[in-house]
């Protein structure tokens, strides 16, 4: 059986090959692990583009396989980063203030020690209690479940709302956007319990151990390509075979699906939930990489990024949207960080950090219009796999019904 | 031959114009019923009606030795008791092979952990061939669906109709698009599939029902007109009027 899934799915093979070598050259290169050739941020960047790379195919094979084009899994990529930044800044936090007060004559109070961390952590909204919501930020065990249950819960209870009323196509997209905003309005608020504007910070510090950024960031980069590597296999899985079958169908005619007698219903909350909780677990593996997560990052704006980079990588093929997300964030970061340099137009000159979101404006549409399968659709140029001619030949029913007969008689 | 399902008293209007007007009709199992009927006689409105496709506003649907009332149900729900329907026009899925095709429709659990973990059982690719065989399109098998003929397509849904293995059949016009060949092909089919199970076919054709060899119901305006043995509605006036002398 598992053999023949990676024979029946080479690309996967592939894939994982192609992402060791990698992971290895990466390593190899890295100050942490390696020669120092390349740096620690630079490192951290490519750590963070892998996340980016996993959340875009949770985003392909929701979108791309199932039709659904769910405009919030950036908000449970952000509730993920959030429930590990928890802890992280909690932790962190922690160390500092026992070491401070280790110096007191008498030995601090737990009491003492909670309260000082509170006042450290919410002392930016002008609160030293802890919130509710901060409960379990103690144990890293529990936010980590936090990491897959919260995503998962919401994205299930939202999906049973949503399609147990068939609501599909824009309706559906809207209502994710709904969703995402209504969630970043609420975090934004001081009194959310999560710092409002000012999110979580310095969680590129490990607690407990003392290390450097260069052996944490390599250690992260690990952890991000073993879960892309995963995430892979797992979402491979998924759209092989008579589940991928069912999927695509329900993306095609979700009607026909019914009648053959699929819920088709419950495989959508399925595809939604798994993907929801493989989202927040991307976050998770990425926010501590960027240092800082605030609500701005779960802005609708970031999902709606995330449908692009899948739309141009190639909808319905996983490794489209790994080219999509990568390409497309790292450019970002080169457009918007100043590495690109400026056009002089002589009576304009172009700024890359001002213009670089026209320009991926203008590839977006340019693809849609003229590529829809996008970057990963060069891949069948290989002539690799057979094209599969798409649309239907036109009606044929009883209005033609003369036509039809006369087509009968005429063999 | 018990009743297997019953339709009574079935109304449904759409914007004002009543589509099925206190429809009453029922199938024993096993039977062979056509039904024909001009142009929006509301045939096709009649199979969404039992499928759950559309709510009447009025009557009931029976169904099985229970008689439980189908309406309440939802489509896939009503699928899973075993009431499969071919389209009117043929709905595959063109991006998918034919193989998937008939795999997808193959009568095995249909939850989604089920599907998932345990996506083939142990027979499934011999059902699959003898299904391919039995359509005519083993040598198609691995082909999108979506390049087959259009006569193809007709009958890669009959070979999914199969496939599910229902108790009762719906099916829409089949023979449309096929050659005299194939249209004798589908006669012997469906009138094979009759013997052990319920089967509704709606066609205009008239040579072709009169192979089936069956009871004839004879749909106008929503309502039943006529039924009977073939010969005896083509002799009844008003079916003459409305239908046949068009
Ligand atoms: N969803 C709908 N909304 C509005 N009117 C509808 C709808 N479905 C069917 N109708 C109307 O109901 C009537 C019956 O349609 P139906 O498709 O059942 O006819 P039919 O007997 O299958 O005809 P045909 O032989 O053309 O297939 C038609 O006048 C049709 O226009
Ligand atoms: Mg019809």
């Amino acid at each position: 059986m598992q053999r023949s899934f990676f024979f029946r799915n080479p690309s996967i093979l592939v894939f994982i090959g192609l992402l060791a070598v990698f992971t290895l050259a990466v390593t190899l290169m890295s100050a942490g692990a390696g020669s120092g050739a390349i740096s620690t941020s630079f490192v951290k960047t490519l750590g963070r583009t892998l996340c980016l790379c996993l959340v875009a195919i949770a985003m392909d094979v929701v979108w791309g396989y199932c039709g659904i084009l769910s405009l919030g899994h950036f908000a449970f990529f952000g509730i993920g980063g959030y429930a590990i930044g928890m802890w992280l800044m909690y932790a962190r936090t922690e160390e500092i203030v026992v070491s401070s007060l280790a110096g007191a004559t008498l030995p601090p109070t737990p009491q003492e020690v909670s309260d000082a961390i509170g006042s450290q952590i919410f002392g930016v909204v002008g609160s030293s209690d802890f919130p509710a919501i901060w409960a379990f930020a103690h144990s890293l065990p529990l936010q980590l479940l936090a990491v897959v249950l919260v995503p998962g819960l919401l994205a299930l209870v939202f999906g049973w709302l949503a399609f147990r009323s068939r609501v599909t196509g824009v309706y559906l997209s809207i209502l994710t956007q709904a969703m995402t905003l209504a969630l970043s309005l609420y975090l934004f608020q001081n009194d959310s319990g999560l710092r409002g504007n000012n999110g979580l910070s310095g969680l590129q510090n490990m607690p407990g151990e003392d290390l450097g950024q260069d052996v944490i960031s390599i250690r992260f980069f690990w952890a991000s390509a073993l879960a892309l590597g995963l995430g892979y296999v797992l979402f491979g899985w998924v759209v092989s075979g008579k589940m991928g079958s069912v999927i695509r169908a329900i993306r095609d005619d979700e009607a026909r699906v019914r009648f053959l007698g699929y819920h088709v219903e419950s495989y959508k909350l399925f595809v939604f939930t798994i993907t929801a909780v493989v989202a927040g677990i991307a976050g998770a593996l990425y926010y501590p990489q960027a240092g800082i997560i605030n609500p701005a990052e779960i802005a609708p704006i970031a999902s709606i990024y995330l449908a692009v980079w899948v739309a141009i990588g190639g909808r319905g093929r996983l490794y489209g949207a790994v080219i999509g997300a990568a390409l497309v964030s790292l450019a970002s970061t080169w457009f918007t960080g100043g590495g690109a340099p400026p056009i002089d137009l002589g009576f304009y000159r172009v700024i890359w950090t001002d213009w670089w979101l026209v320009l991926l404006g203008l590839v977006f549409v340019l693809v849609t219009l003229f590529f829809p399968k996008g970057i990963g659709g060069l891949v069948d140029l290989l002539g690799i796999n057979r094209p599969v001619k798409q649309g239907r030949t036109g009606d044929y029913g009883p209005d033609v019904g003369a036509w039809r007969k006369r087509e009968g008689e005429e063999e | 031959m018990a009743t297997l399902l019953e339709v009574s008293g079935v109304s449904v209007t759409f914007d004002g114009f009543k589509a099925i007007n206190n429809l009453s009709l029922s199938i024993g199992e096993p039977e062979m019923r056509a039904i024909i009927g001009p142009n929006g006689a509301g045939k096709t409105t009649m199979m969404d009606i039992i499928t759950g496709k559309t709510k009447p506003d009025e009557g009931r649907v029976l169904w099985g030795e229970m008689s439980r009332n189908l309406l309440g149900m939802s489509e896939s729900r009503i699928a899973q008791e075993g009431i499969g329907r071919k389209f009117q026009r043929p709905t595959v899925f063109e991006a998918q092979s034919v193989r998937e095709n008939l795999q997808l429709a193959l009568k095995n659990r249909r939850g989604a952990f089920a599907v998932w973990l345990r996506p083939k059982g142990p027979t499934d690719d011999e059902r699959i061939d003898a299904l391919a065989e039995e359509i005519g399109l083993t040598d198609e098998l691995e082909r999108p669906s979506g390049e087959l003929s259009h006569g193809q397509k007709q009958w890669l849904e009959i070979g999914m109709l199969l496939a599910q293995e229902p108790r009762l059949l719906l099916v829409d016009e089949p023979a449309a698009g096929m050659t005299p060949a194939e249209r004798q092909h589908t006669t012997d089919l469906l009138k094979r599939a009759a013997q052990t199970r319920a089967v509704i076919v709606v066609e205009h054709d008239m040579e072709f029902v009169r192979r089936l060899e069956c009871k004839v119901t004879v749909l106008h305006e929503g309502r039943v007109l006529a039924e009977g043995s073939i010969d005896h509605v083509t002799s009844n006036q008003e079916v003459i009027d409305v239908y046949l002398g068009r």
